[in-house]
This record gives structure tokens, C-alpha cells and sequence, in this order.
């Protein structure tokens, strides 16, 4: 099963209305992703750590997390400081290392880590399900937030079903190397697994017809807005704003 | 594939989420009530295909099939994938709300392409034609993906240009991989249950 690790947990950021926290993680996304000023930037990591901090996750799930997500960044590592133009501060060979790209790098890399940790804090602490229905309140249309339901519910299906066709040929001896014979077998795993999704999709749609649907969900337990929620939302909205006001 | 947060320009960042919402709305449009199921659950299948990982060589690539999605879907391709790289973000935290766009656009409007380009040669009655549009198809799906992530990185800025060649040489095995894979699968899709492909 394909778990939401970080949304088990009681913190204060785990009860708050997760429309507040959709907003705010927005908010802070866009405006951090738009920012080229170091103190803003800085700022922003600060608080990404303590939104973390307050979450209180699992330190090592988190770290393990971070390093997969950044594999892209430590390209960037690789690269940018050998093609970024500017001073030079080590010559090797053909190769040389500019201040300016190590600085790039640098700042690549606060920015996109302080939107991931804020991501987990904020989103990944609330159930898909909330989040979606949190979406709808928010008004995004109705056959995408169907599409959200469907498609979170039969990942898990699909996936326990890859899980069950591997091991199956596990059991028979298989051994992914790299030749056709490997190629072949996977395509026909995912051609299996079209199938089956094929069929159960039309399963799903009768038995809707059979339950009445006539094209809307209907939510049975709604959100309540809280007045602690209330005063979360503005304080961290106030906090966003001061960063983009830092000197 | 993905392209992480904090990365890109604005500019890049709000043309790939205008552009995505723009073909996301004109699909939903389209797209009628009962075709939901169908498209979650390829949306799903999607999301899956993204956790096999593929031995090629000393390393592996996961897969990434956005052409068969397209070829399977049509336009409802563009939610379909929308959605998949949503879960993932908020998931495993690859990509995220600002690059969701971008990286939407990056994926799904291949799939589309192809299917216009390959839809009814992959679905016609010649089996040895269709098979050899399949590897195209698979191929240049992953192409065009691979193009436009180092568009959007170019686009970023010029330091990005050595990153972006790199990312495109890198995926050229990934292009081969997942062509013989759209050959095997839409060849067993053809015997097995030639209604998906609507023959």
C-alpha cells in the first residue's frame, strides 16, 4: 500500500482546517518561488523548518525524504557552478568554478527546499481525502475533484495489484536484467494491469448507476472553521508578508 | 522528469500553469460523466507505471508511459496526468503547486500529440504497422517530454543551457526503452483486449 507517511500524527498543524493550510501553502509557494532576495529566502527556510518543527515529524523519514527529492538540485550542484559566468575562484584543467553559480546553486537550493518542507508541514500533514474535499470548498470543478477520489482510491487497488503480478513472477524466477526478454515482460505488465483497470473502471461506473449518481459526490461530513483556525491562517499570512518585506 | 520547485522563472512558471489550466478546462468540458472512472483509473495507472523501476544498464529508470496514456485517453489526458502528478506531490513531494504546471504541460501534451499523430494507424487493422507506430509513439512521447524540460530550463535562464543538453542526452536511452515497452504492451493490448483500443 502507498502510504501518506506524514499525515498520521496530532499537532497543531495536523488539526488545522485544511482549506487554511491549501491557502497558506499556496501563498507561500508561489511567492518563495518568484524571490531572488537572499534575506527573504533565508527567512522563508526558517520558517519552513519550524512549520516542520511544529508538525513534529519523524526526523529520519523527513532527511530520507529530502535527499531523494533533491537529486535534481545535486545536478544542479554538478553543473551550475562550472557554467554560471562570473569570478573565478578555481581553475582545474578547462574546468572553472564561478563564485556566482556556487551562489546560484545555493539559492536554487534554500528556495526549493523551503517550499518542499513547507509542502510537507502543511499539505502531507492532512489525509488526500480532506485535502480534496478541502479543494472542493475551494471551488475547483467538480470532475476534477471526482477524478482526485477515483484515481487516490484505485492507486492503492493498482498498485496492490502490481505487487501481486511481481510477485507472481518472482515466484516463477524472474529476474529484471537488461535484455527484451525483461522489456517485454514489464510491458506486459502494465498491459495486464490496463486490463484489469479497464474492467474495473466499468464495474466502478454500473455500480455508481446502481447507487443513483447522477454526476455530483455528496459531502456527509463537512469542515468546521474554527476561530483557532482563524488566527493560524493570519499569523502564518503575516509571516509570509513580513518575509517579502525583509530588507 | 520532474523539475523540482524553486528552479524556474516566473515567466516559465506561469505560462506552463496557464497553459495546463487552459487544456485541463477545455478537457473536463469534453469529457462526459461516465468517462470519470476510466479516467481516474488510468490517472492511476500512470501513478503506478512511475514506481516500476526498469533495469537499463548499471543504473534503472522508472517508466513513464505518457504516450500510451495519450494514445488510451485522448484529450481526458491532461486531468488524467494533472491529477497523478498532484498525489505525487503532495505523496512522495516530487514537484510541487508552482512547477505542477509546468511539469503537467511537460508531460501531457506529448501524450496528446501522439494521439493525434498515431491514434488510428495503432488502432487500424494492420498489426505490423501498428507495432512499429507503437515504437514511435513511445519514443516520441518521451522525446518531446525531454525537449520541453530543457525548454522550460533554457527558458529559465542561460546557465541552464549545459543542464538542459544534459537532461536530453539522458533521457535518449529512456526514449528506446519506452518505445520497445509501447511495442510489447500495445501488441498485447491488440490480442488480448483489442476494445480498449477501440478496434
Amino acid at each position: 500500500m502507498i502510504k501518506e507517511k506524514f499525515s498520521e500524527g496530532d499537532s497543531l498543524l495536523h488539526r488545522l482546517d485544511p482549506r487554511i493550510k491549501i491557502i497558506v501553502a499556496l501563498f507561500f509557494s508561489v511567492i518563495i518561488a518568484v524571490t531572488d532576495k537572499y534575506t527573504s529566502l533565508w527567512g522563508a527556510l526558517f520558517l519552513a523548518v519550524a512549520a516542520v518543527a511544529v508538525a513534529r515529524l519523524r526526523t529520519k523519514e523527513l532527511i530520507s525524504r529530502l535527499l531523494v527529492v533533491n537529486s535534481f538540485i545535486f545536478l544542479l550542484w554538478l553543473m551550475l557552478p562550472l557554467t554560471f559566468p562570473g569570478e573565478k575562484i578555481y581553475t582545474l584543467a578547462s574546468l572553472s568554478v564561478s563564485r556566482e553559480g556556487i551562489k546560484y546553486a545555493f539559492l536554487i537550493t534554500v528556495k526549493s527546499n523551503s517550499i518542499i518542507l513547507v509542502g510537507i508541514a502543511l499539505l502531507s500533514t492532512s489525509s488526500i481525502f480532506n485535502l480534496v474535499h478541502a479543494l472542493r470548498h475551494l471551488y475547483l470543478p467538480d470532475k476534477l475533484t471526482q477524478l482526485f477520489f477515483f484515481a487516490y482510491r484505485y492507486t492503492q487497488t493498482i498498485h496492490s495489484e502490481y505487487i501481486r503480478i511481481n510477485n507472481a513472477l518472482k515466484i516463477r524466477g524472474f529476474k529484471p536484467q537488461t535484455n527484451l526478454h525483461t522489456y517485454k515482460t514489464y510491458a506486459y505488465l502494465v498491459g495486464m494491469m490496463l486490463v484489469r483497470s479497464y474492467d474495473r473502471s466499468k464495474r466502478v461506473y454500473d455500480a455508481m448507476l446502481c447507487r443513483g449518481f447522477k454526476g455530483k459526490f455528496w459531502t456527509l461530513n463537512h469542515f468546521v472553521f474554527k476561530k483557532s483556525d482563524f488566527v493560524a491562517g493570519i499569523v502564518m499570512i503575516s509571516c509570509i508578508i513580513g518575509l517579502v518585506l525583509l530588507p | 522528469m520532474h523539475i523540482s520547485e524553486g528552479i524556474l522563472s516566473a515567466p516559465v512558471l506561469i505560462t506552463g500553469a496557464g497553459l495546463t489550466a487552459t487544456a485541463v478546462g477545455y478537457s473536463l468540458k469534453k469529457m462526459e460523466h461516465k468517462e470519470v472512472p476510466k479516467v481516474a483509473i488510468l490517472s492511476s495507472v500512470f501513478f503506478v507505471a512511475s514506481l516500476i523501476h526498469v533495469p537499463l544498464g548499471p543504473s534503472s529508470v522508472h517508466l513513464i508511459l505518457n504516450g500510451v496514456i495519450g494514445l488510451l485517453l485522448g484529450w481526458p489526458a491532461f486531468p488524467a496526468i494533472l491529477v497523478a502528478l498532484a498525489l505525487q506531490g503532495v505523496i512522495f513531494q516530487f514537484g510541487g503547486i508552482t512547477t505542477l504546471g509546468v511539469n503537467t504541460f511537460n508531460m501531457a501534451l506529448p501524450a496528446i500529440i501522439c494521439f493525434y499523430l498515431f491514434n488510428r494507424g495503432i488502432k487500424g487493422a494492420n498489426n505490423f504497422i501498428a507495432l512499429i507506430l507503437a515504437f514511435v509513439c513511445g519514443f516520441l512521447a518521451v522525446l518531446l517530454s525531454g525537449i520541453m524540460v530543457a525548454a522550460a530550463l533554457v527558458f529559465t535562464g542561460e546557465p541552464f543551457i549545459q543542464i538542459a543538453k544534459l537532461v536530453l542526452i539522458a533521457h535518449l536511452p529512456v526514449m528506446i526503452l519506452e518505445g520497445v515497452l509501447t511495442v510489447f504492451c500495445i501488441g498485447f493490448l491488440r490480442k488480448v483486449k483489442p476494445e480498449i483500443l477501440n478496434i
